[in-house]
């Protein structure tokens, strides 16, 4: 099909296709009227069930945790299937940018950016921790955490060099930190059984004070493994993406 | 407390955390890797045979972290077991397994990611299966997609399966995306994400348009994971480039995990809702019929064996798809017992593409005429695969058409037996023409088509090529699975057994109880009229008829040049080459415009016919 | 009752699907997909609103106050974890498909492939 043919036969389906979406979403309840009553339910009683104000969370790790043990091994698969797709082929070397062009300088990391970017990194490696650990309290969790700890990492790459980042985060050991992430998520819901309970029940004492760091039973354990998860997988990808620029430079 | 409905998912998940955590340990021990990885999937294969086994008195639910329905609203996520989704779950992990030990010694360098992602899909297809949530399903879906895509792009040093993953994971991705804008429209009106309960919220009302809408929307993503036409663009160009042992699975179970997900969103959730309507069979049918004409014509014409196999994936689909749409007990016992059938030996099919893949070094029939002479085992199951294809007794594929066919023509639907059967022999006389051809050199070799000889021949780096032995761990998986393909054909009561677990998946009311009243339903609370499962003389022809026309068809493809009538150097399908370059472009672009268009056909057609 | 959100949904829907089907650039495309699942976002916090609701955090309020659905907002956080997942592997495909072919539209990359 030419790239007219194929913009002609959108603009029809195109047209069907949104008036009948738009079509059934005007059959929805008007908006700021959510009818319930999932919501409700879980509004009303999480604080009650799993002492935990974050009911946001309560839903991720609790109620539905098992969607998040699926989601979790989601990025877990992608993580795997990048690497798989990005290995070192035969016939391809690694080479610096610097054996490719002798001749030239490649610029060094300007002072002001690798002094912004060390400045952003304890902060970030707090910040992200804090928000691991706070799951069941704040609007937070591991998914969040997971992600700045991740960034905390990459201002490692911005303020210095590729390798002193590779160094910092060796594949192995982020794989490694990769696994018992996800694993200790599923190993959480399998220490259930051990107490004749369903998978993944909150099966730990839930502390009596609401809305602390102790509260809310595995909900903390659970956020603090998907952090783990979530932060290695990312790194792992980041290495992996910026390995081919490497790669790809060496004339692969 | 029983927990094998929780493990069947969580063992798989542990072991892929723990094979890549282990990683670097395993690395020198790829014996050890490979043991692990088989052990689990047949655990999980047993697993859910015993779950299978004991729900035919009655399905069971599992509510995940003990969150049983508060006042008939379900507060977690739960699985709900029947015969019919265990046993499409326990397919997958016998597929799974059969593919594992089949890669044994087929990957020369495989890292721990190959098990990983077989792990990680294989327990996306158990949780797909088994939920009872709508948005767990879309979850389960995903993993499923994602473990795919990766494995698709295994051997990035090529091109192929670089395009076939692009396309693959763009089309699907965008109908799992028009998915959940269908679970988040039956959201906005229920507040319920267990299917149950939105099914008994949605009854109370006549159908509307937001029920119609989700109901198109959620089933799109499966219909372009089930391949039907026009959403099937995505399929031959990613099964023809997956490593063989991964096409097993793509062709034996994922597409048809995309059937079941209609069926059971349709009998769990939107079935009393629309009433059943005629228009909704009408729909399916239609593009099922559409699916087995197209999928079987494009099948015929190729000669590059996995996309062969691969275009007869997408005719069966097609009669998967109407034996679910005519919306009878028997249609749907029927294309259960015919999806196990053809997942068995289109599996074997598959596996035996890998050994002359493995041995010969080329997947291109032309080429290959002939050349597979001194592999008389896998000629033999290849051989008996494709007959088992081609629907002959007492194949179980045999018994599951036989029952799609007898219910729609007990529906007023008697054309769709003689398309069928057409369709049959189309595609069992493909692989049957590969079989004479390449095994026992029948005839002449087909015709060159040069762009087909240059896809073909790019499946240099899958395995080692032009080994002198076949290894038994490659020629065992197929040979068992073909006598399985056999032996369930042999199961007297198979018919009555399927039946009854097809009823009980229909009945809305009993699983709306089972699954938010906690009850054990032993019989169905809305049973639909049985119809009779015996196995008359008119079937044991047709079925026979088709294996021979089969046959048939594929002698003449190989000796048509030899016969004196006609005019020399006329080719059958020449005017189907062109139609089909236009079609099947390889463009992701237009495979996604075919999707829009063809949402908006289906969308509109049931807008009319239900509001 | 106001649907302007809703028609919202439908417009990013509607600007995802053109994008994709129009694009002539494989990374151009993966964004248009990361649009397409925009609009799922968009629909899943819009059909969990209640007007004039708070937040569902009850550190400083109490169990009565309305607030919004939480379920929603959950539900759309896996799907973020999902599109990162999918995009990062669109991605590192796209890479290898520039390395084997040296461009990366979709229409020539086919027509290197058949």
């Amino acid at each position: 099909m030419t790239p007219g043919q194929r913009r002609a036969m959108f603009l029809i389906g195109g047209a069907g296709l949104v008036a009948f979406v738009v079509w059934g979403l005007l059959g929805l309840p008007g908006f700021g009227h959510y009818p319930g009553p999932y919501g409700f339910i879980i509004n009303r009683f999480a604080l009650r069930q799993t002492h935990a104000t974050g009911t946001v969370s309560a839903v991720n790790f609790d109620y539905r945790g098992f969607d998040t043990v699926g989601e979790e091994f989601i990025l877990f698969a992608a993580a795997a299937g990048v690497a798989t797709v990005l290995r070192t082929l035969r016939g391809e070397r690694e080479r610096s940018p610097a054996d490719q062009a002798a001749d030239r300088d490649a610029p060094p990391t300007s002072g002001a950016v690798r002094m912004a970017a060390l400045m952003f990194t304890g902060p970030l490696v707090v910040m992200g921790w804090w928000l691991t650990s706070h799951a069941q309290t704040n609007p937070s969790g591991g998914f969040q955490g997971g992600v700045v700890l991740a960034t905390a990492f990459i201002m490692v790459y911005l303020a210095g060099e590729f390798l002193v980042f590779e160094r910092f985060s060796p594949v192995d050991v982020t794989d490694a930190v990769e696994a018992v992430g996800a694993g200790g998520f599923a190993a959480v819901g399998v220490a259930a059984l051990g107490f004749g309970l369903a998978y993944l029940t909150n099966f730990l004492p839930k502390g009596q004070v609401y809305g602390s760091v102790s509260s809310s039973g595995t909900i903390a354990l659970i956020s603090f493994f998907v952090g783990m998860e979530v932060a290695a997988a990312f790194i792992l990808i980041v290495v992996e993406l910026l390995d081919q620029t490497l790669l790809i430079r060496g004339g692969g | 407390m029983d927990q094998l409905l929780a493990l069947v998912v969580a063992v798989p998940l542990l072991a892929a955390a723990a094979i890549t955590g282990a990683g670097p340990l395993l690395g020198r021990r790829r014996r050890l890797l490979d043991a692990v990885a088989i052990a689990v999937a047949a655990a999980v294969a047993v697993m859910l045979v015993v779950i299978m086994v004991r729900t035919a008195d009655g399905d069971e639910v599992y509510w995940f972290a003990g969150f049983r329905p508060f006042h008939g609203a379900a507060i977690g996520i739960d699985f709900e077991a029947g015969s019919l989704s265990a046993g499409l779950a326990a397919l997958a992990a016998v597929l799974v397994t059969a593919a594992m030990t089949f890669s044994w010694r087929y990957f020369e360098q495989v890292a721990t990611h190959y098990h990983t992602l077989m792990l990680t899909f294989l327990a996306g297809m158990v949780g797909f299966c088994l939920t009872g949530d709508i948005f767990d399903l879309f979850v389960w879906f995903e993993l499923m997609g994602v473990s795919a895509y990766a494995l698709t792009a295994y051997r990035p040093e090529e091109g192929g399966p670089i395009q076939g993953a692009l396309n693959f994971a763009i089309t699907n991705s965008v109908g799992a995306y028009l998915s959940l804008s269908g679970i988040a429209l039956i959201y906005g009106r229920t507040g319920a994400l267990n299917m149950a309960q939105i099914g008994v919220y949605i009854d109370r009302h006549p159908p509307d348009r937001l029920v119609v809408v989700a109901f198109v929307l959620i089933i799109s993503g499966l219909l372009i994971k089930s391949a039907i036409v026009p959403f099937h663009f995505w399929l031959a160009d990613a099964h023809a480039v997956a490593p063989t042992p991964v096409c097993v699975l793509f062709s034996g179970v994922m597409v048809e995990l995309g059937l079941y997900g209609i069926a059971r969103v349709y009998w769990s959730m939107f079935g009393q809702a629309l009433g059943h309507r005629a228009a909704i069979s009408h729909t399916f049918v239609a593009l099922g019929v559409l699916t087995a004409v197209a999928g079987a014509l494009f099948c015929f014409r190729e000669r590059h064996i996995k996309r062969l196999l691969a275009f007869s994936t997408i005719s069966h689909a097609g009669m998967f798809l109407t034996g679910i749409g005519l919306l009878t007990p028997l249609g749907l016992a029927g294309a259960a017992v015919y999806v196990i059938g053809h997942g068995l030996v289109k599996a074997a099919l598959f596996l035996c593409t890998g050994i002359v893949l493995h041995r010969l070094g080329s997947v291109n029939e032309t080429w290959l005429h002939g050349r597979g002479r001194h592999l008389r085992v896998t000629g033999v199951v290849f051989t008996l695969a494709g007959l088992g294809l081609a629907d002959l007794p007492p194949f179980a594929t045999f018994l599951g058409k036989g029952y799609v066919d007898a219910s729609s023509w007990a529906h007023g639907l008697p054309w769709v037996l003689p398309v069928f059967i057409a369709c049959t022999i189309l595609a069992g006389g493909a692989v049957l023409r590969v079989a004479g051809g390449v095994f026992y050199g029948l005839g002449d070799a087909p015709s060159e088509d040069p762009e087909m000889a240059e896809m073909a021949s790019e499946e240099t780096t899958e395995t080692v090529s032009g080994r002198d032995r076949t290894p038994l761990t490659m020629i065992i998986p197929p040979a068992v699975l073909v006598a399985a393909a056999i032996a369930f054909g042999l199961i007297t009561r198979l018919g009555q057994v399927a039946q009854a677990a097809a009823i009980r998946f229909q009945d809305q009311a009993g699983y709306n109880a089972t699954v938010l009243a906690g009850a054990h339903i032993l019989h169905p609370v809305a049973a639909a009229a049985a119809e009779p499962t015996g196995i008359t003389v008119s079937d044991v022809a047709a079925g026979t008829g088709s294996a021979v026309g089969a046959i048939a068809l594929a002698l003449a493809a190989l000796y048509w040049r030899r016969l004196p009538v006609l005019r020399r150097g006329y080719e059958p399908g020449t005017g189907l080459t062109a139609a089909i370059q236009r079609f099947q472009s390889g463009v992701v672009n237009d495979y996604v415009a075919w999707i829009v268009l063809g949402l908006a056909c289906v969308g509109g057609a049931l807008a009319f016919a239900i509001t | 009752m106001t649907y302007f959100p809703f028609i919202v949904v439908a417009w990013i829907l509607a600007v995802g699907l053109y994008g994709i089907v129009t694009s002539r650039h494989l990374v151009h495309q993966i964004i248009c997909l990361i649009v397409v699942q925009s609009s799922t976002y968009v629909l899943l916090l819009g059909v969990g609103y209640v007007t004039g609701a708070v937040a569902p955090y009850y550190w400083d309020i109490t169990v009565h106050t309305p607030a919004v659905d939480p379920v929603v907002q959950a539900l759309a956080l896996t799907d973020v974890v999902v599109e990162a997942a999918v995009t990062a592997l669109l991605c590192s495909v796209a890479i290898q498909a520039h390395k084997r072919f040296g461009t990366l539209d979709p229409q020539e990359l086919a027509t290197m492939r058949g």
